[in-house]
């Protein structure tokens, strides 16, 4: 699939003199040490990636921790200090002004955390704000936001205004703002963070649903850990302003790149993202499978009547089509450094996640691979951090 | 060395070195001493100080060289000019309409603005000034009000955008605003004559500088607090700067604007009124000629009269600020309307109706009954505050007033604050009216000290009487839309003609402010330390006075200093009245030509002393409380 944003080194450093900070021994420096030696703070710190057409992409990490920051460099909102952006293998940091706008215009949108909607515009009117500013006639404009709005289930509201709606309405209204545009590309700045929970969980779906149907490409930025799970199909974790680790849920979960990581991801039940590819091992001479085999892409958590019930391990063959959720039809034993562009501090996962696994996925294509009961049970009873070796 | 000794000295060497407390009182104990040394007799002003005498060659040149010197050829004739065209245009504007027609545009215009209780109450609010037999004065008052009202917004508006988008304009405008905003009403008019003649135009900018401030100020604060969120959201979806501005800043703060024309034409009603004294026309010629004659009912028609046209266009504006506008079809309706109604005559026979005799009665029935009563609080005070104060002010000599302002304004509010207090106190020594001055100063202190007496009993009552509050909270919006002149009334009722009246009128004046702000800040201290105190068991009384008055001392002084400087603008207004001092001698510049020079220094006196106890006042709400460590 073709690459729609291309991160490349980006950094983006508040205070004086930014400039220097980027690559020079400054930059290694912890945050407090560089505030108190230069008054600098690095947002954004030597950041690369790439978001794939039609991809959900999830930024989180902590508050702090650049996110918002990152996702706003990306159209220059705010301004980065080094490094490049591409969207649609268009340098963004050598648009000129028009060039910029008509990107914003027309390329990507964005959806806010606090909704940022114009109180004095009626629902319809705040949605055409974008086709308005472009100048579209205002019949065409209103017709369109008609449809957006038909389309985030808003209909009947148009003629209301902003403060008469619900918090999830009127995200759902921001949402239709962006779309309203047709972008090929959504940013989304913690959008639902200002929800409450059930709502929250209404709006994620919503935006699964509109994902599927309108297939756009999401950037979607989260300190909600079970948010970013859901919703994305790779997802980066940022600490202090950098990458600390790109990859799948699955490879998030099974193999974290640091502790840092494998603290973050310590109470996700490891059952309901990891596959049965992570815990499958050689069969040994003396064991005999039974029963239909699974799939390798089967969640854990949907193999553990099957496997409990069997007498004995239960084969694992290669999933039909290219590889369920892996990493994009990668080989398997790839998978955890497969999608790491950060430093290579991926390596570090397999190894720390549990040798059995890894050991067969090393020489995968060759043996026969089975899951018993004893391989279920560390995953069912315990953490991340305490899958045995 | 023995052992009691030896814990002797080490307690000694422990005590604390002495605290700012300590210092204060024995400088203010030397400052007594060094007071009872120094003191003078009080000896009166000079009539023909250099100060004076400088002025009034000003004048001579101005008035020699008005018509060769550049500066007003090319200058101050055109700006004279232009106001004069402006409210020409918006003379004939209303006077075309006629009466029927005024009231119908009013009508309609609140209609479609602000609604339809809106448009009844200017309805009949416009109607009943023509009861009042006040018509044609009324509408001379709105014709300066709306010029003064349609400069401000032109220049005002656009200005506080650019404040609140450009830093160094905002960082630039502050202090200018800051002294604008605490130069008495009065101070100004002398030197508006001085380059733009008596009559309309001078009047039109005198009420321009005073409003302008506010105009400003309120949409600069508007525009600032636009959500950064919506401009973002709007330059994300690719909007110009100049898209964002009209679209989505100007918009967002349509309500802090219109907030703002609300405040504008408020301030400039109640400076119109006041430049009746430099010969504007209107309202306030009539209040000022019942105020020389003591005829309080004839006032009262007039005052009234003010009061209305405020309300009228308090509530209209106020209204529209939220107001959703209606459809055209209202509007076209309301238009209608209004030139249906314009079409019928407006007959000589209009019914009217003067407050003149029974206020005139009731008054003097006070005069008569309560006259016992009346002086002898007139007396008390006098006698017990108002005499030594002024006297002891009066007998201090101008230099060491300046050193006691400099010491003490150091340790209150810091050397800069202290500095600009000292050289304004050492200016109204240099303008030859040192003794006015103290006379001023010593009836400013004295109603200062009763407004905030006033003011926060009736502010703690307001913050934790819920009911007590809604009930005030009429008469005090009354208070604040009414303008300055209108109090003297009142005043002048009960007290008659001295300096006394102004002390009350000054009172009556600054009272609600002081009350708002001292309800704010207790209403302010955090709920959740209130709820610990109360559950610690604390007494109504402990939650008082030990946390919510010292939680609410940044509000309270703040209170003293917005107090103290409306006190000084009406101290000064009493001056109409018989108080005498700096406000006398600037009605008499107006009236007496020789008299100029003096009338203009004591202008520049009042802008002093209004400096002087801004800044050493000021100073207090901004260090915050530093304990004694």
């Amino acid at each position: 699939m073709p690459t729609t944003i291309d991160v490349d080194h980006l950094w983006k450093v508040f205070g004086p003199r930014p400039d220097r900070v980027p690559g020079s021994p400054l930059a290694d420096l912890s945050r407090p040490d560089l505030r108190t030696r230069t008054g600098n703070v690095v947002a954004v710190h030597d950041v690369s990636f790439a978001v794939e057409q039609g991809e959900v992409f999830v930024v989180m990490g902590l508050s702090g921790s650049g996110k918002s920051t990152l996702v706003r460099c990306l159209t220059r909102l705010i301004e980065p200090t080094a490094g490049e952006v591409r969207i649609d293998g268009r340098p963004v940091r050598e648009m000129n002004p028009k060039q910029l706008r008509d990107l914003r215009r027309h390329g990507v949108a964005m959806v806010f955390q606090h909704f940022g909607l114009l109180p004095h515009r009626e629902v319809i009117d705040n949605v055409a704000y974008g086709l308005e500013i472009q100048g579209t006639s205002r019949a065409a404009r209103h017709k369109r936001a008609g449809e957006v709005l038909d389309l985030v289930g808003l209909t009947g509201h148009e003629h209301q205004f902003p403060d008469q709606l619900s918090g999830g309405m009127q995200q759902r209204v921001g949402l239709a703002r962006a779309l309203a545009t047709d972008p090929a590309v959504l940013l989304f700045d913690e959008p639902f963070s200002a929800l409450d929970p059930l709502i929250r969980r209404d709006m994620q779906a919503e935006v699964r649903r509109l994902h599927a149907e309108v297939g756009k490409t999401l950037v979607f930025i989260t300190h909600d850990l079970s948010e970013a799970l859901t919703l994305g199909d790779r997802i980066a974790v940022m600490r202090d302003g950098a990458l600390v680790q790109v990859g799948t849920p699955e490879e998030l979960v099974g193999a974290p790149a640091d502790d840092y990581v494998t603290d973050f991801v310590r109470d996700v039940p490891r059952a309901d993202v990891l596959t049965l590819r992570w815990i499958a091992r050689p069969r040994r001479a003396d064991e005999t499978p039974d029963g239909e085999p699974l799939p390798e892409g089967t969640l854990i958590r949907d193999a553990i009547p099957r496997i409990l019930r069997a007498n004995g391990p239960v084969r694992i063959v290669p999933s039909p089509g290219a590889g369920g959720a892996g990493a994009g039809g990668a080989g398997a034993g790839g998978a955890g450094a497969g999608g790491v562009r950060a430093g290579g501090s991926g390596a570090a996962g397999p190894g720390k996640s549990g040798t059995g696994g890894a050991g067969a996925r090393g020489d995968y294509s060759g043996a026969d691979l089975v899951v018993g009961v004893e391989e279920l049970l560390p995953v069912i009873a315990g953490h991340g951090d305490r899958v045995p070796a | 060395m023995t052992a009691a000794s030896a814990s002797w000295t080490g307690r000694i060497s422990r005590l604390p070195r002495p605290g700012k407390r300590t210092y204060v009182g024995v400088l203010a104990l030397v400052t007594v001493v060094a007071y009872l040394g120094v003191r003078t007799s009080g000896a009166a002003d000079s009539d023909s100080s250099a100060a004076f005498r400088f002025f009034t060659d000003v004048r001579t040149w101005v008035d020699d060289n008005r018509d060769t010197s550049p500066v007003f050829l090319y200058g101050i004739n055109y700006v004279r000019l232009g106001v004069v065209e402006l409210v020409g245009a918006v003379q004939s504007l209303l006077y075309a309409l006629g009466g029927a027609g005024l009231v119908a545009a009013a009508g309609a215009l609140s209609l479609v603005l602000a609604g339809w209780r809106a448009a009844v109450l200017a309805v009949a609010g416009f109607l009943s000034l023509g009861v009042l037999g006040l018509w044609d004065e009324s509408v001379d008052t709105l014709v300066l009000t709306l010029s003064a009202v349609l400069l401000s917004v032109l220049i005002g508006v656009p200005i506080g955008v650019l404040a609140a988008r450009v830093r160094a304009v905002g960082a630039v405008l502050r202090p200018v605003l800051d002294v604008m905003q605490i130069m008495p009403t009065f101070a100004y008019l002398a030197p508006m004559t001085l380059l733009f003649l008596i009559g309309s135009p001078a009047a039109v900018i005198a009420t321009l500088i005073y409003a302008l401030p506010v105009t400003i100020r309120i949409t600069a604060l508007g525009i600032r607090e636009v959500s950064p969120t919506t401009v973002e959201a709007a330059t994300a979806l690719g909007s110009t700067r100049w898209q964002v501005l009209r679209k989505v800043r100007l918009p967002t703060a349509a309500p802090a604007i219109v907030l703002a024309v609300n405040q504008t034409i408020m301030m400039a009603l109640s400076m119109v009124v006041v430049t009746a004294l430099i010969d504007a026309p209107g309202l306030g010629e009539n209040i000022i000629q019942a105020l020389e004659r003591v005829n309080v009912g004839a006032a009262f028609d007039a005052g009234l009269a003010i009061v209305i046209l405020a309300i009228v266009l308090d509530r209209v504006t106020t209204r529209a600020a939220t107001y959703r506008r209606r459809g055209i079809r209202v509007t076209a309706a309301a238009v209608a309307a209004a030139v249906v109604v314009a079409l019928i005559p407006w007959g000589d026979s209009f019914p009217t109706f003067s407050f003149a005799k029974p206020v005139n009665d009731l008054s003097h029935w006070v005069e008569f009954h309560w006259y016992d009563a009346t002086e002898a609080i007139k007396n008390a005070v006098s006698a017990a505050l108002l005499n030594p104060l002024e006297s002891v002010l009066t007998t201090t000599p101008w230099w060491f007033f300046v050193l006691v302002v400099a010491v003490f304004g150091t340790l209150v509010s810091g050397w800069r604050s202290a500095v600009i207090a000292a050289l304004a106190a050492a200016g109204i020594a240099g303008l030859g009216l040192w003794l006015h001055a103290m006379q001023t100063l010593a009836t400013v202190l004295v109603a200062t000290l009763v407004t905030m007496a006033l003011g926060v009993l009736l502010g703690v009552l307001c913050a934790r009487h819920d009911r007590f509050a809604a009930g005030l909270r009429p008469l005090l919006d009354a208070a604040q839309t009414m303008p300055s002149f209108v109090y003297l009334l009142p005043a002048l009722a009960l007290f008659g003609a001295t300096r006394f009246t102004a002390i009350v009128a000054a009172v009556i004046y600054a009272v609600p402010p002081v009350v708002r702000l001292v309800e704010r800040g207790i209403r302010d201290v955090p709920a959740t330390v209130v709820e610990a105190a109360l559950s610690a068991g604390s007494t109504p009384r402990q939650l008082l006075w030990k946390v919510q008055l010292p939680m609410a001392r940044s509000g309270l002084l703040l209170a003293a200093n917005q107090g103290i400087v409306m006190v000084l603008a009406m101290v000064v207004v009493g001056g109409l009245v018989g108080a005498g001092a700096l406000g006398y001698d600037v009605v008499a510049g107006f009236a007496q030509r020789e008299d100029f020079g003096k009338g203009l220094a004591a202008g520049f006196a009042i802008v002093l002393l209004g400096v002087l106890l801004d800044r050493l006042t000021q100073g207090l709400s901004r260090t915050p409380a530093k304990g004694h460590s």
